[in-house]
């Protein structure tokens, strides 16, 4: 836990800085100008588009400097711990979930919202919470046509179906 | 298991419905799916508005088969929308509003590689005019006490308006230039904020669409002085146009369809149809009169040669005021 | 008395068959729009706007149309409250402040008692804006025009002001919890320069900004959850509520427990809901912070306190009454969803603006009216729908995640049918869980991200106007006080701190 806070607070601080660099970026249409000069006032405009992320921004870099003093007298309760930052379970859950998410995410882009719905369930019920296969299959697949109904006829939200829009097009022509 | 044995079923019908489709597009072309109706701006601006009443027409009427999904990107003043354009995967169901951002996006913005002249002219759907609106209590009646009292305020005097070099700031440059004056610019996020800043005195002057500021000038409070259209207003028959008073100077705003680069003839057809009919509905010459606005229906190559000349007029404009090199 | 006739004569249009069966389908629509996360009461009325010219051809009037989409606005003011409470997924922007109080609520077992306050909260805060909207209407739509951009800027930094105890104990964590949501709103489309900004490795997904739901739903959907996960390991996480007619019964009478927030929600979020550009999100924001401050007992607050329930309920519903006002009476809109509204009112051929009262009365009264019934009707179809969406808190944890995570997907996707927002929250969420472990509070940053881009432009218009000079929020007439009394609100918590060191070294020092 402790060598955590220390690191956050760095990815942190970096990102700041960052944020900085960028707020004082100067206009795409002119890329010459110098950087930094729309931080403060500009003439005629008022405050410059870099005026307030930038200040803000720096305030951000100081607070992770003072978390960073904290962490050091070791005053806040994350920088006391000698706990491990996440135990076993907690990697192997964060894992499973999180790679489960972005397992999602990239299947949304192949079989659209639907599908990558009915697996997404069919995994986590089945693999994770080991109900029974006939729950989960009941569910992972009623939760997809209860959703087309709700989205894509009530709604009028066109989710994306990716290479299963072809199977949608009779639907089209029933529902819409 | 009755809804799985539905869904195989359905699949299986879908495949064989979907080779037909597909074979079908050669002719006549007709949407198989929703068709994507993007909008450039966000939601409750004017030309949100305008596209849900396109919307709302082409749903009232029943005229086209399958439903316009509006999608609002307002992103970048436009960017958004013209790279989602760019890359419609399926550019013979991508349609979209646009305004006049769509010549000067591109052109502020030469990173997206967007150009303008690929998009498919399905049809301009009107064009939008701009009055000079001052408060009532400053007691100017004419363009001329306008000239005098903005110069004698100098830097005093405020225009609100839209964003950065967006229509109305283009013709507050044209003021400043043209006039001698220091009218300073405030943008604000739509012209609805615009009209009700001056409704409340914040701001000294703007330049709204009469759709915009039509309410407060019916209730007396605020006054058009002059407008920059090159015939006088029917809604407005008292309001001198500016080249009447001695300028010359005339800015609308376009309201046209356009589908994504890469639409097929047969799609393009269909929806210049499609919103030409719409054009031609009572519901949208109603709006049109009652909203003061202008231009008659445009489509195929004469739109593509008004893009063309709108798009040189933006870049002189927008070169004459440093916005771009 | 005039009004009194006029209003009745509303009720009686708003009570015929035809308009009170549209507000009752309205209200229930609404309600699960509402509900569901991502979507809100401006997706309900935007989609069923096309429908209304069907009701308009039918009835032959614009006032039946127009009733049913207030109705849905009502509903899903309601509905944001259930996703809130019993899955900790704000339903919209509106119901943020109610996972505060209403999550813990929920994980104490006490689901059923956050959504009846959160109901009859709701009620109490639509229909006393309903009251004030009635007498005042014109006046207070010239009081909203003296509103302008120094004005609302000081009223953002009161929000901000009320919102300083909001963070753990831990000052430099919840400071960089709000900077980094302002310095967030302000990424996409600057429209003060015209220029793009902060588009982060030149992703054009930036461009239009992070939206706050896509950090809200990636805070609370899956961020918060896979730390209750982590947290709970799958133990029961909820304990089930036994909802049988009498609890709810009780729960209505305990009800009294929580008229500070409602009060307070009531009048706070009708008052900020009829300023232009500010809303109803800003107002139950600070309709929670307000009653937090002044609460006896603010430490309870964040654990389950009804009262940080009803405040932010009763604001949210008054405010989006609040809304209505600028939008008929100067034709601006308050909020994205009176500006659809207001889309509605143009395409039927009514004019809103000053002269609406006068010469379209039998628009008004009877649109009037309706907000009364349609707001009755609200709260009755939520309380019969309660067991229902408690029913939801009865399924296991490893069913409920899963679908609270696909909800979040669809929700994000929903709500700007973009699919890098949807990347950019789950990557927020897993952002989330990490700094939920160090302790980093981040209800402040989804604040800040509300807040922010209604603060940064008019800080900035107000130094267009007075030439860079800061002085132009002291001295204006109504800016003045408010941003001295916000600037006071800041700095109190700060010298009770020095004082209570100072005295802390006298005693070493003894």
């Amino acid at each position: 836990m402790r060598r955590a806070e220390i690191i956050t607070a760095a990815l942190l601080g970096l990102m700041s800085v960052y944020f900085m660099w960028k707020s004082g970026e100067p206009p795409a249409w002119n890329p010459d100008a110098p950087r930094f000069q729309n931080i403060w006032i500009v003439l005629d405009e008022g405050p410059g588009s870099g005026f307030w992320p930038f200040w803000l921004s720096l305030v951000m870099l100081g607070c992770c400097v003072w978390i960073a003093v904290n962490w050091y007298r070791r005053q806040s309760p994350p920088s006391q711990s000698e706990e491990p930052f996440l135990d076993s379970f907690g990697i192997r859950q964060l894992l499973l979930v999180g790679g489960g998410l972005f397992g999602f995410l990239v299947l949304i882009h192949i079989l659209g919202f639907y599908g990558a719905i009915f697996v997404f369930l069919l995994y986590y019920i089945r693999l994770l919470g080991r109900h029974s296969i006939k729950s989960t299959l009941a569910i992972s697949s009623a939760v997809p046509v209860i959703g087309f109904f709700f989205f894509d006829v009530a709604m009028r939200i066109i989710l994306p179906k990716g290479y299963l829009e072809p199977l949608f097009i009779p639907l089209y022509d029933i529902f819409l | 298991m009755s809804i799985g044995k539905r869904f195989v079923s359905g699949a299986l019908g879908a495949a064989l419905f979907a080779a037909a489709a597909l074979s079908g597009t050669a002719h006549a072309f007709e949407p198989v799916k929703p068709i994507d109706f993007i909008i450039m701006a966000g939601k409750g601006g004017g030309a949100d508005k305008m596209a849900r009443l396109m919307q709302s027409i082409v749903e009232k009427e029943n005229l086209a088969s399958r439903p316009l999904v509006p999608v609002n990107k307002p992103g970048g003043s436009g960017a958004e929308a013209l790279v989602a354009m760019k890359n419609a995967s399926d550019p013979d169901h991508t349609i979209m509003v646009t305004l006049n951002s769509f010549f000067t996006t591109p052109l502020r913005q030469p990173g997206l590689e967007v150009d303008i002249m690929a998009f498919a002219p399905v049809g301009r759907m009107a064009e939008d005019t701009f009055l000079l609106w001052v408060h009532k209590d400053t007691g100017i009646t004419s363009f001329e006490q306008f000239l005098d009292e903005a110069k004698s305020r100098g830097r005093g005097w405020v225009m609100g308006g839209t964003g950065k070099n967006s229509e109305d700031n283009i013709i507050t440059d044209y003021l400043n230039a043209n006039y001698g004056l220091e009218i300073k610019y405030v943008p604000y996020k739509g012209g609805g904020e615009v009209a009700k800043q001056l409704a409340g005195q914040q701001i000294t002057s703007s330049v709204n669409n009469p759709s915009e500021a039509l309410g407060f000038y019916e209730a007396g409070t605020v006054v058009p002085l002059v407008a920059f259209t090159n015939e006088r207003l029917p809604l407005f028959p008292d309001v001198p146009t500016l080249n009447e008073v001695g300028g010359d100077f005339a800015y609308f705003m376009q309201r046209s369809v356009v589908g994504a680069p890469g639409m097929s003839d047969a799609a393009l057809a269909y929806y210049t149809s499609l919103f030409e009919k719409a054009y031609n509905t009572a519901d949208w010459q109603k709006y049109k009169t009652d909203k003061s606005l202008m231009g008659d229906f445009m489509a195929g190559a004469d739109l593509k040669a008004y893009w063309q000349t709108q798009r040189d007029r933006h870049q002189n404009i927008l070169k004459a005021s440093g916005a771009i090199n | 008395m005039d009004i009194l006739f006029a209003l009745l004569d509303g009720f009686w249009v708003a009570l015929q068959p035809v308009n009170l069966g549209l507000a009752i389908i309205g209200v229930v629509v609404g309600l699960f729009v509402g509900a569901m996360p991502g979507l809100g009461s401006v997706n309900g009325v935007a989609i069923l706007l096309p429908f209304t010219f069907v009701i308009q051809q039918i009835t032959g009037s614009a006032t039946s149309p127009m009733i049913f989409l207030a109705a849905i606005y009502y509903g899903a003011m309601y509905g944001g409250a259930i996703s809130s409470i019993t899955l900790g997924v704000p339903g919209a922007s509106t119901a943020v402040a109610t996972t505060f109080d209403g999550r813990p609520m929920a994980l104490n077992g006490q689901a059923d008692r956050a959504l009846v306050t959160a109901a009859i909260a709701s009620f109490v805060g639509g229909t006393v804006s309903n009251v004030l909207f009635t007498l005042f209407a014109p006046p207070l739509a010239s009081v909203a025009l003296q509103f302008g951009d120094p004005e609302i800027f000081a009223l953002m930094l009161l929000a901000f002001a009320t919102f300083i105890g909001l963070g753990g104990d831990d000052i430099p964590k919840t400071l960089f919890s709000i900077c980094f949501g302002l310095v967030l709103a302000t990424v996409g489309f600057d429209i003060v320069s015209g220029e793009p900004r902060l588009i982060f490795f030149d992703i054009t997904g930036f461009t239009h900004g992070i939206r706050f739901l896509v950090l809200a739903i990636g805070v609370y959907g899956i961020g918060e959850m896979i730390w209750t996960i982590n947290e709970t390991r799958y133990r029961e996480s909820m304990t089930a509520v036994n909802f049988t007619p009498s609890r709810l019964m009780a729960a209505t009478r305990r009800f009294a427990d929580a008229w500070k927030g409602t009060l307070i929600g009531s009048f706070l979020g009708f008052f900020v809901g009829i300023l232009p550009a500010a809303g109803a999100t800003p107002g139950s924001l600070m309709a929670y912070g307000v009653t937090k401050m002044v609460s006896r007992n603010p430490r309870s607050f964040g654990k389950g306190n009804v009262d940080g329930v009803a405040a932010p309920e009763a604001a949210n519903n008054s405010a989006s009454t609040g809304a209505m006002l600028p939008m008929m009476t100067l034709g601006i809109p308050g909020s994205p969803t009176t500006a659809v509204l207001l889309a509605g009112m143009v395409i039927w051929g009514l004019q809103p603006g000053p002269l609406l009262f006068t010469e379209q009365p039998d628009f008004v009264w009877p649109l009037i009216g309706s907000f009364y019934i349609s707001n009755v009707v609200a709260v009755l179809v939520n309380l019969a729908f309660i067991p229902v969406f408690l029913w939801m808190l009865r399924m296991p944890f490893t069913i409920l995640a899963p679908l609270i995570f696909v909800l979040s997907l669809v929700g994000t996707y929903a709500a700007y049918q973009n699919m890098f927002d949807v990347w950019l929250m789950v990557l927020f969420g897993l952002g989330a869980f990490f700094l939920r472990l160090l302790d980093y509070p981040l209800a402040p940053a989804v604040l800040a991200i509300v807040l922010g881009p209604i603060a940064e432009p008019k800080l900035r218009q107000s130094l267009l106007f007075s030439d860079g000079d800061f002085s132009i929020f002291l001295t204006r007439p109504i800016a003045g006080p408010i941003t001295v009394i916000a600037i006071i609100l800041i700095l109190l918590p700060l010298f009770a701190k020095i004082r209570r060191m100072i005295r802390e070294r006298r005693t070493e020092q003894v």
